[in-house]
């Protein structure tokens, strides 16, 4: 056997493990859909998506709180996190000295690594308490503290590691010379950043914070700890909120005991899976109209 | 002119701020859980698995869990290495610009982004059509699944910046593409691979929505791989879930334990990257 | 005996504790081009990058010494770097259009300056265009972006963008090293009519361009000023060994 040959042959076999890794996003699709089709065929999807009436043994099952939850913990704690985070990474990519650039990228990188339960407990420990006893008293409102406020605070830093890490790579991609080009006029820093890599790299800041909210969505156990877990639609930010990560993570115990209480929760996260895959798709819209005009 | 130096130092300051809050967060992080936890912490927490009314505050420790979670972690990255850098290797022979090669990072990369709750209920649903019972083997194969996504675009992100000058060199010796590949390309990456398989490990580690359906939970160290199996962040949880501020208390105690784990895990991962760097070309 | 525009006195400049420029004393004639010569890793480019402070964007430098613009010392840590800059105009190796269209690439020092007028800047825009001979070829389609013209017109963009903020001085690093040989005659060409109004230094390389252009000629070697003069004495006299077997093509 030449070695071309075993070239090919070795190739043929590694096909498998790839076509296994791609399939696998196609193959979860089917199964969830597969199962929730009981619950799909109980009422028309709109009735389910817009219901706000969530009672298992009644047979009654309204996503509605649960995706309002998901939207309002999302929301507050991407409008947090993105100007933080931005800000940040511009003053890393463009104003910090290669040191201190250098001692501060571990520390965000080990951020990231932190499990999900440990923000959770921060949450508990600072958060909550926080809430309970100081803002929601200078507010004049009455909170236990497990609020729609804490999910959003907790979420909020759990996504700055992934904001800054994206969106500082984003930034370097801009060519020293065009910030050059820039300065060498007697443009300040400031004036290089915001007419030149902000306006060079916006696409791809839209497709960091795109994966952001997608990465947001779908975060569980931290969220679930400190955001109260109350299947009511919310109106304040100090209101508790059910988003559906902790629907599912919450009542999968139960779930078998209940008729067509495993389908509604197949179908929660079913429709968890397709916010967070069209989240991921527009992403990769956006970068890849980036590379085309590049 | 004084309105742009303003501009300027407005901008300035609120990075400063911005970064300010980060940094704060993360040490305000580590430092609550270490304040609140070092009074419970104590050498039975991590030498003995739970006694009887250990949840009511009988004695005992996490032990349980501690070896549970780096079972389940090293049994799901050495699955997931096994499928992931195959997987990397074939992607390497197109082209960046094949259609074959980009479509199927696309697709990794959306399931990388996929929470791993997901990955625990379709493993649940299959589990169930089965009719088997939560194990330590159904929780390795859950994480390994989340984890496979990542891993593999990890690595195969580090072999696409092995410089095209190398592996020229080797196909001017006549070596084969596949050849350039295992000796040239995983040489040079190595270093990068071995970062990618231990940040991985610390996800396996931490991760605890995908095991809630898939693992079981048990006071007993796991001795067969169809045992249950209990893990860090779910003990955590569970201890925290309990009315009992002893019981509460030794859950700040056990995150001092999985923040611990998850440092060593990364120092050790940079530097054992570090040491790997020997043969790599600059 | 000519005006001088640029002093420098006794600088040296260290990186990262190693030291680049070894203490370098030249005053470069004011409306003449000064052309920079030496083996490459000699420190022109380093010179030539102090002189308007970009030296120390990405790493911290040590600086000795003065360099005196207009009676101050650039090197001073207080100088107004924008205004600096803004009289200091710099044409870099590679060009390096902005982001922006045509037109708000050669008014982009304008606007930043406080210039927001728009007849005001449409003259501007007009005159320097024409200056470098570009005005013909884009006048028609100046809202075009600018990375879609060839890469000659957008170095001679780069000069017309830098000339738009009526600077003094123009610094050029080995400005037309990436353009084929007829836009880069083309360029040469127009510095040649600028030095009239304008204090060039320019950096380069290639001997023969250095020949073609420089009325002076500063010439280091390992980050020692070697040898400088008006480019006829040092060219077919050079005092120094080195220069001369510099100029005789022993160091390539």
């Amino acid at each position: 056997m030449t070695r071309y040959s075993r070239d090919r042959v070795i190739s043929s076999v590694l096909f498998v493990p790839a076509v296994f890794s791609s399939i696998l996003l196609f193959v979860m699709v089917i199964v969830l859909f597969w199962k929730s089709e009981a619950i799909l065929s109980t009422k028309p999807l709109v009735d389910l998506l817009l219901s706000s009436s969530w009672r298992p043994v009644a047979g009654n099952f309204g996503y509605l709180p649960f995706i309002m939850g998901t939207i309002w913990v999302t929301a507050l704690a991407m409008i947090l996190a993105i100007p933080i985070s931005l800000l940040s990474a511009i003053y890393l990519s463009e104003y910090a000295p290669p040191r201190i650039r250098d001692t501060i990228q571990p520390v965000i990188d080990l951020l990231s690594g932190i499990p999900s339960v440990i923000f959770g407990l921060f949450g508990i420990l600072l958060i909550i308490p926080l809430i309970k006893n100081s803002v929601a008293p200078l507010l004049g409102i009455n909170s236990s503290g497990y609020c729609i406020l804490a999910g959003g605070l907790v979420l909020a830093i759990m996504v700055f590691p992934i904001l800054i890490s994206l969106s500082f790579e984003v930034f370097q991609t801009v060519p020293r010379e065009m910030r050059e080009a820039a300065l060498g006029l007697g443009a300040t820093n400031w004036e290089a950043v915001k007419h030149v890599v902000l306006k060079k790299t916006y696409p791809g800041v839209i497709a960091v914070i795109i994966l952001g909210f997608s990465r947001a969505f779908g975060e569980t156990m931290a969220v679930l700890m400190v955001v109260g877990n109350v299947a009511r639609v919310p109106s304040s930010v100090f209101d508790p909120a059910y988003p559906l990560p902790a629907l599912i993570a919450n009542n999968y115990g139960e779930m078998m005991s209940i008729p067509l209480y495993d389908s509604a929760l197949m179908f929660a996260a079913l429709l968890l899976l397709a916010i967070v895959v069209i989240f991921n798709l527009m992403a990769q819209y956006v970068l890849m109209i980036l590379r085309k005009v590049e | 002119m004084d309105r742009r130096i303003a501009e300027e130092r407005f901008f300035k300051g609120l990075m400063y701020v911005s970064l300010f809050i980060v940094l704060g967060c993360l040490i305000s992080v580590f430092a609550i859980v270490i304040i609140k936890g070092i009074p419970s912490l104590n050498i039975s927490m991590v030498t003995e698995t739970p006694h009887g009314g250990y949840y009511l505050g009988g004695g005992g420790g996490i032990l349980n869990a501690i070896v549970g979670s780096l079972y389940l972690a090293a049994g799901a990255v050495i699955l997931a290495t096994i499928i992931s850098i195959p997987t990397a290797w074939y992607l390497q022979n197109f082209p960046r610009s094949s259609r074959f090669a980009s479509s199927t990072r696309i697709l990794l990369d959306i399931a990388a982004g996929i929470p791993s709750l997901i990955y625990g209920a379709f493993v649940f649903l299959i589990m169930v059509f089965l009719q088997t019972e939560a194990s330590l083997f159904w929780g390795i194969i859950t994480v390994a699944l989340f984890l496979v996504p990542l891993l593999t675009r990890a690595v195969d992100e580090v072999m696409q910046t092995v410089p095209k000058k190398l592996m020229d060199a080797s196909y001017a010796l006549g070596a084969t593409k596949l050849e350039t590949v295992f000796h040239v390309v995983t040489k040079q990456a190595l270093p990068g691979i071995l970062t990618a398989v231990l940040v991985a490990f610390g996800r396996g580690i931490g991760d605890a929505a995908s095991v809630l359906f898939t693992a079981g939970y048990t006071d007993a160290i796991p001795v067969s791989i169809t045992d249950p199996v209990a893990t860090l962040p779910l003990a955590i949880f569970f201890q925290l879930s309990t009315p009992f501020p002893e019981v509460q208390e030794r859950a700040y105690a056990s995150g001092i334990i999985l923040l611990v784990i998850v440092l060593i895990t990364c120092v050790g991962s940079r530097y054992l990257s570090k040491k790997f760097t020997k043969y790599c070309v600059k | 005996m000519n005006e001088t525009e640029i002093s420098i006195k006794n600088f040296s400049l260290y990186i990262e504790n190693r030291q680049i420029l070894k203490n370098i004393s030249v005053d470069i004639p004011k409306n003449q081009i000064t052309a920079i010569i030496g083996p490459s890793g000699c420190g022109k480019t380093t010179l030539l990058r102090s002189i308007n402070r970009m030296v120390d964007l990405y790493t911290p430098v040590l600086a000795e010494g003065e360099i005196i613009i207009n009676g101050k010392n650039v090197l001073d840590p207080d100088i107004n770097l924008s205004l600096l800059r803004k009289n200091v105009g710099m044409i870099a190796q590679a060009p390096n259009p902005l982001p922006l269209s045509i037109y708000d690439n050669v008014v982009y020092g304008l606007r930043i300056h406080g210039i927001h007028e728009r007849s005001a800047l449409d003259t501007r825009a007009e005159q320097c265009l024409q200056s470098v001979g570009l005005w013909s070829e884009v006048h028609d389609r100046l809202k075009d972006p600018a990375s879609q013209l060839s890469l000659g017109q957008q170095q001679r963009l780069c000069l017309a963008r830098a000339l738009a903020v009526e600077p003094e001085i123009l610094l050029c690093d080995e400005t037309t090293s990436a353009l084929d040989p007829i836009s880069a005659r083309h360029i040469e060409n127009e510095l040649i009519c600028l030095k009239n109004d304008y204090t060039i230094v320019f950096v380069t390389h290639i001997l023969r361009q250095a020949k073609r252009l420089a009325d002076y000629v500063v010439f280091l070697y390992l980050g020692e000023l070697v040898e400088h003069g008006p480019a006829h004495e040092v060219f077919t006299n050079p005092q120094d060994p080195r220069t001369k077997a510099y100029l005789e093509g022993v160091f390539g």
